[in-house]
């Protein structure tokens, strides 16, 4: 479980994120969403420890989150990005295994390991040896969930997975995402811009818009109460919702 | 924790690159006698007969020709880098000892002994300054002494670089004969007559002794208020050398008082009229005169080629491999701490402004001549290009990639060995042969200062008018420099890693 404490961080005096306290809850999947530039990226990287915030504090497992830990917890998080963010030297199974040989597995562990995840995942066991960019989009962003997962992390951190996907490929992996957060039962955290997937995916939906929490809770509480007008604004936005 | 790894990894690294560089300051060779010559074809001369002669005694005698000029032979002399080398009494007197103001010669030896320096007698002839041009234009003016060129303020001065700022040389005897001319030029002395010969110039200095006086019919104008004094060529060797090695250097000293001026006259205009070269103008004189026969071995092409070759690559071998061990950590540093940074590629960037050959003397009094001073500019120089390039190729590193290996939590050290060096390789190797190719080049430099290689061709092909002979070093340079660059783009093929080479063809 995360908590966030009164998180504020500006860039250049531009406020990014203002006072956010907010809780994940743990075995659920929490969708942040919002428009381009609310902070939901910025506030995923401030507990991941990519950026750090002017003030607040992050808790993960009631245990503040300081310098001397943060390699601890990174290594109980799974992260995946965008674009992947896959090593480009590295072949899928290096991009993988790497954490783990650096935690001194044995190879053995490893590789049954790697094979539970790739069943997981729905990775051929072939396409392991090939190079990032040898594969597809939608092949790229299994793997680098299966690099997520390599040590089962108790917490999964996605920055718009699906983002840069297009829409067949996207469908196919919405649904298997859903079954692997379902089957793993881990506290998920996943930030979208797309309001269909965070209906899709979330437990627990937050609505942000210019570094503050707008609206948070299940997807119905959006469309029958809305807490202000933005969040009418921001479902209409998006075409085949209706408030009606 | 981390931190105290990287700083302890850090330490380990500048003892080894400190070790690295203080085995190199101190490797002695084995004592040798050294003789030494200026780059002017009479002294190579002297210096070859003198060490023919030594080598009558010793196999242990060897020449380092044409290290320049005299500042760096003085040097070297007091550094006992050399031990022996021909000097004439009016450059002594005038311009090494030129704050002693040394009157006559006991006083001279005086203050020479103070240095641990001793002087021979004179071997036998006055080789003095002149101002020279082509006689038809001194008929034409009606110019016969120096006093005489005051009438002709327009005339063209090409002098050699040293004469132009020594003590004894063109800033004085301007004043001393109240010259008009400023249009004067710096050149080199071999150059000179060429200069004269197309009317780029019409007056050089010379020496008295140069061949090409006569054979370019020059006329040689008269010192007629006595501005230069004499130039009477000498030895100058350590005192201690009377104690190593007194049986070489009385064979050396045998020299005293038997090469008059025709004989040296003849010996300058056969190496550099006729193309002999100075080991044999040696060997004549010294079969000629002492009877003594020295065997000597023209080196083949393939020999001289070889024996540059390697001269070459050890400087450059050297000199890149330990720019390399300096340079990407000081890259990976300054791109971790973009203070440090600055500093680094500052201070790096003020050494690749410095002229080379500015670099090289000013190495001297640091580590003295021959391969040394040379390699160790080398590297300044090879600094920066490997720098900048470890520092680009860390920072082209794209963000999502970068962030996606803070967040595994593996430490900084894994991080640079695992992820960022090998993505950045592409840009370092290139940083690498950049200066690979610069230090090939710039190395020619180094036989000024008597470092040797493909260089020292060059510098005796300028000397003597041969084209050949800089062809015979420029053309391997060039050779090298491509090879190199070929050997590093198949090095780019094995070390940049597969992933990277598959994402720039697709």
């Amino acid at each position: 479980m995360i908590r966030l404490s009164n998180i504020s961080k500006s860039f250049n005096h531009n406020l990014a994120l203002s006072e956010i306290t907010m809780e994940f809850p743990a075995s659920k999947t929490s969708v942040l969403i919002g428009p381009s530039g609310c902070g939901k990226s910025t506030l995923i990287k401030i507990i991941v420890g990519l950026i750090k915030p002017n003030r607040g504090k992050i808790y993960i497992d009631k245990i503040e989150v300081t310098s001397q830990n943060i390699q601890e917890f990174r290594r109980k998080i799974g992260y995946v990005i965008q674009e992947g963010g896959l090593f480009p030297h590295l072949t899928a199974k290096e991009n993988v295994t790497l954490l783990a040989s650096y935690c001194q597995w044995k190879e053995q562990n490893i590789n049954q390991r790697l094979e539970e995840l790739a069943d997981l995942t729905k990775i051929s066991f072939n396409l392991l040896s090939s190079y990032p960019a040898q594969l597809s989009g939608g092949q790229r962003q299994r793997i680098s969930l299966m690099r997520a997962l390599m040590l089962d992390p108790d917490l999964l951190l996605l920055d718009e997975p699906l983002g840069a996907l297009d829409p067949m490929i996207r469908y196919n992996l919405q649904t298997d995402l859903d079954g692997i957060f379902k089957k793993l039962n881990k506290t998920v955290l996943m930030v979208t811009h797309d309001l269909a997937e965070a209906k899709y995916f979330g437990d627990h939906i937050i609505l942000m818009n210019q570094g503050k929490v707008i609206q948070q809770g299940k997807f119905e509480h959006f469309l029958l109460n809305p807490a202000e007008e933005f969040v009418r604004e921001f479902i209409q936005a998006q075409r085949g919702f209706s408030t009606r | 924790m981390r931190k105290r790894q990287y700083t302890r990894y850090f330490s380990i690294y500048i003892l080894l690159v400190s070790f690295f560089w203080i085995s190199i300051i101190y490797s002695e060779e084995d004592r040798l006698i050294k003789i030494g010559s200026k780059k002017f074809t009479e002294s190579v001369i002297l210096g070859e007969i003198a060490t023919q002669m030594g080598k009558n005694i010793s196999e242990k005698v060897i020449h380092i020709k044409e290290l320049g000029g005299t500042r760096i032979l003085w040097n070297s002399l007091l550094r006992a880098d050399i031990d022996i080398y021909p000097e004439y009494t009016g450059t002594i007197i005038q311009e090494i000892l030129a704050e002693h103001h040394i009157q006559g010669e006991i006083e001279l030896e005086k203050t020479l002994k103070s240095f641990g320096i001793q002087m021979s007698k004179p071997l036998g002839f006055n080789n003095t300054y002149a101002l020279g041009m082509k006689r038809d234009l001194a008929e034409k003016l009606d110019l016969k002494n120096i006093s005489d060129l005051k009438r002709y303020p327009d005339l063209k001065f090409g002098l050699t670089n040293e004469f132009l700022d020594r003590g004894d040389g063109w800033p004085h005897l301007k004043k001393h004969y109240n010259l008009p001319q400023d249009n004067v030029r710096g050149l080199d002395h071999d150059l000179a007559y060429r200069g004269l010969e197309s009317d780029a110039i019409d007056i050089i200095d010379l020496y008295s002794t140069d061949a090409e006086i006569e054979y370019y019919d020059l006329k040689v104008l008269s010192d007629d208020q006595k501005f230069f004094t004499d130039y009477k060529a000498v030895l100058l060797y350590r005192s201690d050398l009377q104690k190593h090695n007194p049986r070489v250097l009385k064979n050396i000293l045998k020299l005293e008082d038997t090469i008059n001026e025709f004989i040296m006259i003849e010996m300058n205009g056969q190496v550099k009229l006729y193309g002999l070269s100075e080991k044999q103008v040696a060997g004549e004189f010294l079969k000629r005169y002492f009877n003594i026969v020295s065997p000597i071995q023209q080196d083949t092409f393939l020999k001289r080629l070889m024996s540059t070759t390697i001269d070459h690559l050890i400087l450059v071998l050297i000199s890149l491999t330990a720019a390399i061990l300096i340079s990407i950590p000081l890259g990976i540093l300054s791109f971790h701490h973009k203070k440090a940074g600055q500093i680094i590629l500052g201070i790096t960037g003020i050494f690749q402004t410095i002229p080379s050959l500015a670099l090289l003397v000013f190495m001297i009094p640091l580590l003295g001549i021959g391969a040394k001073p040379a390699i160790f500019a080398l590297f300044l120089y090879s600094l920066l290009p490997i720098i900048r390039n470890t520092y680009s190729g860390l920072s082209d590193i794209p963000n999502s990639i970068r962030e996606s290996s803070v967040v595994l939590g593996i430490s900084t050290i894994t991080r640079l060995r695992r992820i960022e060096i090998p993505l950045a390789t592409r840009s370092i190797l290139a940083g690498i042969k950049t200066s690979a190719v610069i230090n090939i080049g710039t190395a020619t430099l180094g036989a000024l200062i008597g470092a040797g290689g493909y260089g020292q061709p060059i510098l005796t092909g300028i000397r003597l008018d041969n084209t050949t002979l800089i062809l015979e070093g420029a053309i391997p340079a060039a050779c090298l420099a491509l090879i190199a660059q070929g050997l590093f783009d198949l090095l780019e093929l094995i070390i940049v890693p597969k992933g990277l080479r598959i994402g720039s063809e697709a």
